[in-house]
């Protein structure tokens, strides 16, 4: 990693992944803080209100940070990945540019209006800018799903004499089957993190004994919604998008599950240690046949393993490729099972009395954030060795001409910048939640 | 089409400067108007419903200037690399400064947002301005497009070139001074009490600052750059812009000593405008000029998309702008109220 090109990549692979533990939390919450909106206005009770009111501050400092940490990855494209922008700037081009005009305009200036307008603005208007907010962010997801679904699969282009690639067609871009699948898998896993977050401090609420009735709201809406989220995230989202994968990735899908050989009645492994020089599994843990049931619906089915593939289009990070894999799936499993019980016995109204059940639940706080983020690194380690599938490898996009040195400067600079983000938001938003939902009218 | 999308992507900076350029400028004059914490305050609150909504605008400015130019784009954001990923830090700093200001009231800490306030304004509209004076220089693009500058070599605008000669520097002073005189009537109009006079008084005092490196930036330019002489020589009526620009800066010079506070703001943003016009007048038709030869310049030609590209993309820009500044429009007047010395909270 002290080549200019390694740092280009940690450079990207740390901005990025800091800042989507942002976007994440705040494209949930803007659908919970709407539903709360709407049921303060059809149970016409001002708790609702309250309540949005107070995830719209946890809101809005998240938002602060994943403005200022969302500007680099857009100014990244010109500086670290040159050559990608030249060639490809022209399509990717397009929905970067969407994504400013339409969503950060929307999002930006009706977040302002919905903090501060609750009494100027009446229950309908306030609403309406909590709809807006919403619009706003989750728009921005899709164009951004779409600019990323382009790398994984390409399509609406040409390629022009001199090497350029040129845009085709823009509703091919906008409805690329993969971007579908993708926008819908991650935008339910943001809501599996905004519901698990809500539940999690409605659950701390209510274990302290502090803020009742809103910790019960938080902790009733947080299971319902991340319940069903959880399951949405395994059918139909995650298998689109692992149909997506076998059809056009293969080998990522081989490398992610980690068969090295092609074999009937292959294994699910659930744990092991990819050995890329021996190609093997190192102690692996594996449900015989498993794999070839899930993938062809036969138990004895063949599955092509990495052999089948020239090893240099094999994932060049492979073995984080299959933990990050295997840590999204374990931990998306673990949400479906628990968040399965907390609602059963939400259901069985037995949960308000169950300690046990409380705690568990605010325990879940960081794991939705750790399976977006594995999440995230699947798909994009999964691409590589390839920038643009198929079409540009990723050494080919840097900024040749940029020296290591000056890399490595400003990947410094920006760890130790967000390292002081960090304290500062952690200490922000511990105070607002100690300071609770109360309103004193 | 090429020559739409240049005036388009150069209007659209300019929207960005004339609405961001107000609260950097109040920034940049944070430390030299008020007096105590209540008129610090008062300025805060003059800003606080918008400069998030205008940095927009730089953010969408980018983006357009990629969707439509993407060589441009590649190569000066590549080029730029430590002046922009400084302009980022600037821009996270100002923005954390402005945010944790409110959050994190506190007598030891207070001093630590203002001071990163101020300082992250003024050096904004500092490196702005020299990247808009690097810009009308020229630069140093080899063969495949590609350039490198570091941030300093000598200071001279021969030899090795760097992003700071004495050049960009001027154009730089230019702008924090042009963004202050901006800011300092914007606070004139939004507040009231002591803090509004000094604002008017700054501002008459700052005009003539600026009407001076106004006029000695642009004579450097057009000595500086031959083809910014060509282009006057070819097409004549581009001497407007500079007229128009100073023109508007006399006509905001006397409607600051009327005290008409709305239409002095107005002519600075005319200036500014005009100015900016100036300046893309100057570059047209190349978006990055090379020093090595004219011919390895990026230019609309050479640089834009294809026409596919360039016609959708217009069909979805005009009314995704005409939305945006609807909005702006739409917060400005619901917050249009001045901000009296009284007010503590921000004026939500």
């Amino acid at each position: 990693m002290d080549s200019a090109y390694g740092l280009h990549r940690l450079q990207f692979a740390f901005t990025i992944t800091y800042h989507y533990l942002f976007p994440q939390l705040t494209m949930g919450l803007a659908l919970l803080i709407l539903i709360l909106k709407t049921l303060a206005l059809l149970k016409n009770n001002e708790k609702y209100d309250d309540a949005a009111q107070f995830w719209a501050r946890i809101f809005a400092i998240n938002f602060a940070v994943g403005v200022v940490t969302g500007i680099p990855m857009e100014f990244q494209f010109g500086t670290n990945w040159s050559r990608f922008s030249r060639s490809a700037g022209g399509i990717i081009g397009q929905t970067l540019a969407l994504e400013g005009v339409y969503s950060f305009f929307l999002e930006s200036s009706f977040l302002g209006l919905f903090l501060f307008g609750r009494s100027r603005l009446g229950r309908w208007g306030h609403w309406f800018s909590a709809l807006l907010v919403f619009l706003g962010s989750w728009l921005s997801g899709f164009f951004i799903i779409c600019t990323d679904a382009w790398m994984q699969y390409p399509v609406g282009y040409s390629i022009a004499t001199d090497g350029k690639l040129e845009l085709s067609s823009l509703s091919a871009v906008l409805m690329n089957p993969w971007a579908f699948w993708q926008y819908l898998h991650n935008m339910t896993g943001a809501v599996v993190t905004g519901s698990a977050v809500m539940a999690s401090i409605g659950a701390f609420y209510l274990l302290e004994s502090r803020h009742v009735e809103h910790g019960r709201i938080f902790v009733r809406l947080g299971v319902t919604v991340g319940f069903i989220a959880s399951v949405l995230m395994l059918f139909p989202t995650g298998d689109g998008q692992g149909k997506m994968l076998g059809m056009h990735q293969p080998v990522t899908l081989a490398a992610m599950e980690g068969v090295f050989q092609t074999q009937n009645g292959a294994p699910m492994a659930v744990l092991g240690q990819p050995d890329i020089e021996r190609r093997r599994l190192d102690n692996p843990i594996e449900i015989p046949r498993m794999l070839s049931f899930l993938t062809y619906k036969r138990w004895s089915a063949q599955v092509k393993g990495l052999d089948a593939f020239p090893r240099e289009d094999w994932p060049d990070n492979m073995p984080l490729l299959f933990y990050c894999f295997h840590i999204m799936i374990g931990l998306g499993t673990i949400f479906i099972a628990i968040l399965g019980v907390e609602a059963l016995l939400l259901w069985r109204d037995i949960i308000w009395n169950s300690r046990a059940a409380l705690w568990t639940l605010m325990m879940l706080l960081p794991f939705p954030f750790i399976a977006n983020t594995a999440g995230w690194i699947t798909a994009e380690v999964g691409r590589q060795p390839w920038l643009i599938y198929g079409v540009m490898r990723t050494e080919r996009g840097t900024a040749a001409h940029l020296s290591a040195g000056n890399v490595l400067f400003t990947l410094i600079g920006f760890m130790g910048i967000y390292a002081v983000i960090s304290v500062l938001f952690l200490y922000v938003v511990y105070r607002e939640i100690e300071r609770g939902p109360e309103v004193v009218h | 089409m090429a020559t739409i999308w240049f005036w388009l992507v150069a209007a659209i900076f300019a929207v960005y400067v004339l609405l961001d350029g107000y609260d950097l400028g109040a920034g940049i004059l944070y430390f030299v108007l008020p007096q105590d914490v209540q008129e610090k305050k008062q300025i805060l609150s003059s800003i606080g419903p918008f400069w998030d909504a205008n940095e927009v605008w730089l953010i969408a400015g980018g983006g357009t200037l990629f969707c439509v130019f993407p060589p441009a784009y590649a190569a000066s954001f590549s080029g730029f690399y430590l002046p922009l990923i400084i302009v980022l830090w600037l821009l996270i700093a100002r923005g954390l400064s402005i945010e944790f200001h409110h959050y994190i009231k506190h007598p030891v800490w207070t001093p630590l947002w203002d001071a990163g306030f101020f300082a992250s304004s003024l050096l904004l509209a500092l490196f702005f301005g020299v990247a808009l004076g690097n810009l009308l220089r020229g630069l140093p693009l080899n063969k495949d497009a590609e350039f490198f500058l570091p941030l300093w070599t000598n200071f001279s605008i021969q030899g090795e070139l760097g992003v700071l000669d004495w050049y960009t520097i001027s154009v730089g002073l230019l702008t924090v001074a042009g963004i202050a005189l901006h800011g300092a009537l914007w606070i004139a109009y939004k507040v009231s009490g002591r803090l509004e006079e000094a604002a008017s008084t700054f501002a008459r005092r700052a005009i003539w600052m600026v009407a001076a490196l106004a006029v000695w930036v642009t004579l450097a330019t057009f000595s500086v750059q031959q083809h910014a002489r060509h282009q006057l020589e070819s097409q004549p009526i581009g001497v407007l812009f500079p007229i128009v620009a100073l023109a508007a800066l006399a006509v905001c010079a006397a409607a600051i000593r009327t005290g008409r506070q709305l239409k002095a703001f107005f002519a600075s943003s005319v200036f500014h405008a005009a100015m900016l016009g100036t300046a893309a007048f100057t570059l047209f038709p190349y978006v990055l000029r090379s020093n090595v030869d004219p011919n390895l310049g990026l230019t609309i030609y050479n640089s834009n998309p294809g026409d596919y590209a360039m016609k959708i993309a217009l069909g979805w820009w005009i009314p995704g702008i005409a939305l945006a500044a609807a909005y702006s429009i739409y917060t400005h007047r619901r917050f249009a109220a001045k901000v009296t010395s009284e007010q503590h909270a921000q004026p939500y």
